[in-house]
């Protein structure tokens, strides 16, 4: 199976874990992953702007030209997704912003939101099966006590994203357990790490994340699994005691492909 | 040829402010047949019947043409002020240039102009108009009520207390509805069981009233006055007239797992239960789905202690088909599913409960047997967060909830704030809410009791999430008024869900014909006017199978709707509308097409003898109309091959002539 990859900035300076190891679990269970060429940013950063189409013309590209290959697009950052699937549905459903879109595009033939966008656990989950991910494992996490954190930008919003039920989500849990491991299920594991906040107010993310990272050990939790850079950095600046790791990272560990 | 006269209707200014009422009568006034136009303020005012009046008298007129409103709002009364000024009543045709025409157009020119096409297309009818004289059917005097809930039983005491016979079909086991599952009522704070339970034991001891329960109405056929519905009575493998109520059976089933629907599932039955100890009828029901006997045959211990002999394993649904002059709609509400309320955790966490649980658990008979415990340790919960339009007033989340607001919840949660602050006052009670809507009798009064005299923690404020955490429940909700975030960690949280018709109302009202709203509850003839009417005639509508309701209201109407019932049944005769079938016997080649799609069973054959135009007389099989059963609906004729089938009042010639007058 061939599927076209997204990684996204993060990934190539302060998430190069994420990365890597998601194209050797990929790789270990026979997906390739083609990357976009020329791929820049997906306009993660301006998440909440809806009047300016700039900022969305690269996920626009990066969509297109998964769309010309004929392959769905992949990517593995939680912003990352949420930008390119918001995007993908406004293409299809937002008229005036296809409209704009593409004009300033011009490609050989408009975009309309063809590409169908997948995050690395729906590829996991939908694509490979978690029943055959679990075949696969060579070191089954036996008995580790592993909280999913979701987050917000992963699930919602629930219309658009279509992964899960945004208040009561099973898909990283349900990963966990193909890794052999225990999910630990904590009310905190769809709550705000602080985002961006962090910027310009370092004591309220603080704030946030502790409280996530309390309430999973609280539930007995080991180790704490998340698929955002930005939820990573904030987790492990609470100060806590909890290890915070990608998902991607624990898949390759259990499937044997971590270690160089 | 006709003399017709042409009244234009101004409607103040509900026609008059986008139609020019003056240009529409001048215009009218050339067209064929017309020997009169005029317009005026109010047509349907007593002085503008008599400018008609006068008009037909002076102008010797044989056919009338009102621009006005929808003819459902004063086609009678034109057609009365004709009658009364000697011109058959048949003789008038309304041209609908309100609801259809200036209510939807904005501009003068556009609206004029299709008044004007519209005048002219009743114009050309009117032309094409025959004198018409109605029939009498006859009206069976006997009640249908469909659901048994407080709504069912007022309205079949009613009518029953005016002497006629009512049967109530009810799906459950025993009649009683919500109301029985209710512990108090607000704002009195009686006890909803010593109100209703007098009530249902009125209802089975009356002569006149019939209990069809665990019974549903499968078909209905007929109109006003002379219904003939299908009740299945579902087989509930205990012979009802030999079952004594003792309830020997219900100890003694070994099959104890079985959820208990009347506690909504908090504690378990035996798979033969009677749902509560003043159920009506009291006769014990066997749960198909969880009975081994009738499972595996395997078991029959009911039928052994059963000294009544009442158990049959061998019954069968059994059909009765019964004939009813007057339906009464009574099917009720329940709470909306919270499935897709997940962020106040209600499928993760035992002890996150709707409000219709929470009145089990506050009542005797429920299962802590009145006792305020969690659901999940039994323990008495200390801080209770009560969650109010849950799924009501809810726009933003379209396919989730409900866009209107559910109404009775406000007053029950303050009820069970202030129920919970007076046998508990150890405990902290807060209720989250959007807005308090209390217009009721006594009703703020009552709001007011439970902020002010039992310390009631009202926030302004929704709830955002609820997380369970070890054994207690994190809420997380906004104060609106403090404008800041808030978190309790509660024990109990009690979840207001808004209300939705039953299930069973939709195949219903196809059943009935009788319309619904987008939410599927029923919709009344008049909004105003006709509130306890279905726009079907005959089909008469009680309860919250309408809209949300209370007690109360429901009562008001249920006996709203029993005199409105009794009034059609006081009747011997009903005037039948005389724009009905009838068939052109020369044309009629007797194929059966029309008797074969007549929902009403109207078209009969007879045989028929025939002068020839040599002399000879030839006999043909024809069809033939009960003028008294058909009620116009007009199948016949879209069916007739050769064209002998027409309505009168609405014959082919006319609606083409219509037509063409539009199209010209």
């Amino acid at each position: 199976m061939k599927v076209s990859y997204f990684p996204g900035c993060t990934l190539r300076t302060k998430a190069k874990q994420l990365d890597k190891y998601a194209r050797r679990a990929a790789e270990a269970l026979g997906v390739e992953l083609e990357e976009i060429e020329n791929w820049q940013c997906c306009g993660g950063a301006f998440t909440t702007s809806t009047d300016e189409i700039a900022t969305k013309l690269s996920s626009v590209r990066a969509l297109n030209e998964a769309k010309v290959k004929g392959q769905p697009l992949l990517s593995v950052c939680s912003a990352c997704h949420n930008v390119l699937k918001q995007t993908n549905d406004a293409m299809k459903n937002n008229a005036d912003f296809a409209f704009k879109a593409n004009n300033y595009c011009e490609f050989e033939e408009n975009y309309a939101g063809e590409t169908e966008v997948i995050h690395y656990l729906e590829l996991l989950r939908d694509k490979i099966g978690f029943d055959k991910v679990k075949e696969a494992v060579k070191n089954p996490l036996t008995g580790k006590k592993v909280a999913a954190y979701y987050g917000c930008l992963l699930l919602r919003p629930g219309k658009v994203l279509q992964m899960d039920d945004v208040e009561n989500p099973t898909i990283m849990e349900d990963f966990i357990r193909a890794l052999g491991a225990d999910p630990v299920v904590y009310p905190y594991r769809n709550e705000c790490c602080g985002g961006y906040v962090v910027m310009d107010d370092k004591e309220s993310a603080k704030k946030k994340s502790s409280k996530v990272l309390e309430s999973a050990r609280l539930a007995g939790a080991e180790i704490v699994l998340t698929a955002c850079p930005l939820c990573k950095y904030n987790l492990e600046k609470s100060g806590m005691d909890m290890p915070v790791v990608y998902l991607t990272e624990l898949l390759a560990e259990a499937l044997g492909v971590k270690e160089d | 040829m006709q003399r017709i006269g042409v009244f234009v209707c101004w409607c103040g200014s509900n026609i008059a402010g986008t139609v020019d009422v003056q240009a529409v009568a001048e215009a009218l006034k050339t067209e064929p047949g017309v020997v009169f136009s005029t317009n005026y303020q109010y047509m349907c005012s007593q002085a503008g019947q008599d400018i008609m009046k006068q008009a037909i008298k002076e102008h010797n007129l044989t056919g009338v043409v009102v621009c006005s409103c929808s003819p459902r709002m004063h086609e009678t009364t034109f057609r009365k002020t004709a009658a009364a000024a000697g011109l058959n009543p048949y003789m008038v045709e309304i041209a609908n240039i309100r609801e259809q025409c200036s209510w939807v157009h904005k501009d003068m020119p556009t609206g004029t102009e299709k008044a004007i096409i519209l005048g002219k297309a009743a114009i050309a009818k009117v032309n094409l108009n025959t004198p018409l004289t109605p029939g009498e059917s006859p009206v069976t005097k006997r009640a249908l009520v469909i659901g048994g809930g407080i709504a069912g039983i007022q309205t079949a005491l009613d009518i029953a207390d005016a002497g006629f016979e009512v049967d109530i079909v009810e799906k459950k086991p025993t009649i009683g509805g919500k109301m029985a599952q209710i512990d108090k009522t607000f704002p009195t704070l009686d006890c909803a069981a010593c109100i209703l339970t007098p009530k249902m034991v009125d209802v089975a001891q009356n002569e006149k009233i019939r209990i069809f329960s665990y019974a549903e109405v499968t078909d209905v056929k007929g109109f006003v006055g002379n219904f003939t519905a299908t009740i299945k009575k579902k087989a509930r493998y205990v012979k009802e007239d030999v079952c004594t109520g003792c309830g020997i059976c219900t100890e003694k089933c070994p099959q104890k797992k079985v959820p208990n629907e009347f506690n909504l599932g908090m504690d378990n039955r035996r798979a033969v239960y009677i749902p509560f100890a003043q159920a009506v009828p009291k006769v014990a029901t066997i749960d198909p789905d969880h009975c081994t006997m009738l499972k595996t045959g395997k078991c029959g211990v009911c039928a052994k202690v059963c000294t009544a002999g009442a158990i049959d394993y061998t019954q069968k649904d059994e059909f009765i088909e019964e004939n009813y002059g007057a339906i009464v709609v009574a099917t009720g509400y329940n709470p909306i599913s919270m499935d897709k309320f997940d962020e106040f955790a209600y499928n993760q966490s035992k002890d996150v409960i709707t409000s219709l649980e929470y009145e089990r658990l506050m009542n005797a008979a429920g299962p802590t047997a009145g006792k305020l415990l969690r659901p999940s340790d039994g323990k008495h919960p200390h801080t209770i967060v009560f969650v109010q339009c849950v799924g009501s007033r809810c726009s933003a989340c379209d396919e989730k909830g409900k866009e209107y607001c559910s109404k009775i919840c406000c007053m029950y949660t303050a009820k069970h704030a202030m129920l919970t602050r007076d046998k508990y006052p150890d405990t902290d009670v807060y209720v989250f809410y959007i807005d308090v809507r209390t217009p009721g009798k006594s009703f703020d009064e009552f709001y007011r009791r439970a902020v002010e005299d039992y310390g009631v923690h009202y926030i302004k404020g929704m709830v955002g999430k609820v997380m369970p955490e070890g054994d207690q429940l994190k809420v997380r909700a906004s104060d609106l008024l403090a404008n800041k975030q808030i978190n309790i960690d509660a024990d109990l949280v009690v979840l207001a869900a808004a209300i939705e018709p039953d299930k069973s109302a939709r195949p219903l009202a196809t059943m009935l014909t009788a319309s619904m709203d987008t939410n599927d509850f029923f919709t009344e003839a008049h909004p105003k006017l006709r509130p306890v009417e279905s726009p079907t005639a005959g089909v008469f509508l009680s309860g919250a199978c309408q809209g949300p309701r209370d007690i109360p209201e429901t009562v008001a109407q249920a006996g709203a709707a029993a005199s409105k019932v009794i009034g059609l049944l006081a009747k011997d005769k009903l005037t039948c509308n005389p724009c009905v079938a009838s068939s052109n016997e020369i044309m009629c080649n007797g194929c059966s097409s029309c008797a074969n799609v007549c929902p009403y069973g109207a078209i009969t054959y007879v045989e028929k003898e025939f002068r020839q135009p040599d002399r000879t007389t030839l006999v043909r099989r024809v069809a033939s109309v009960n003028e008294a059963v058909c009620q116009g609906c007009g199948c016949c004729t879209v069916v007739c091959p050769s064209g002998a089938m027409d309505l009168k009042g609405f014959a082919n010639n006319q609606i083409m002539s219509e037509v063409d007058a539009i199209c010209k």
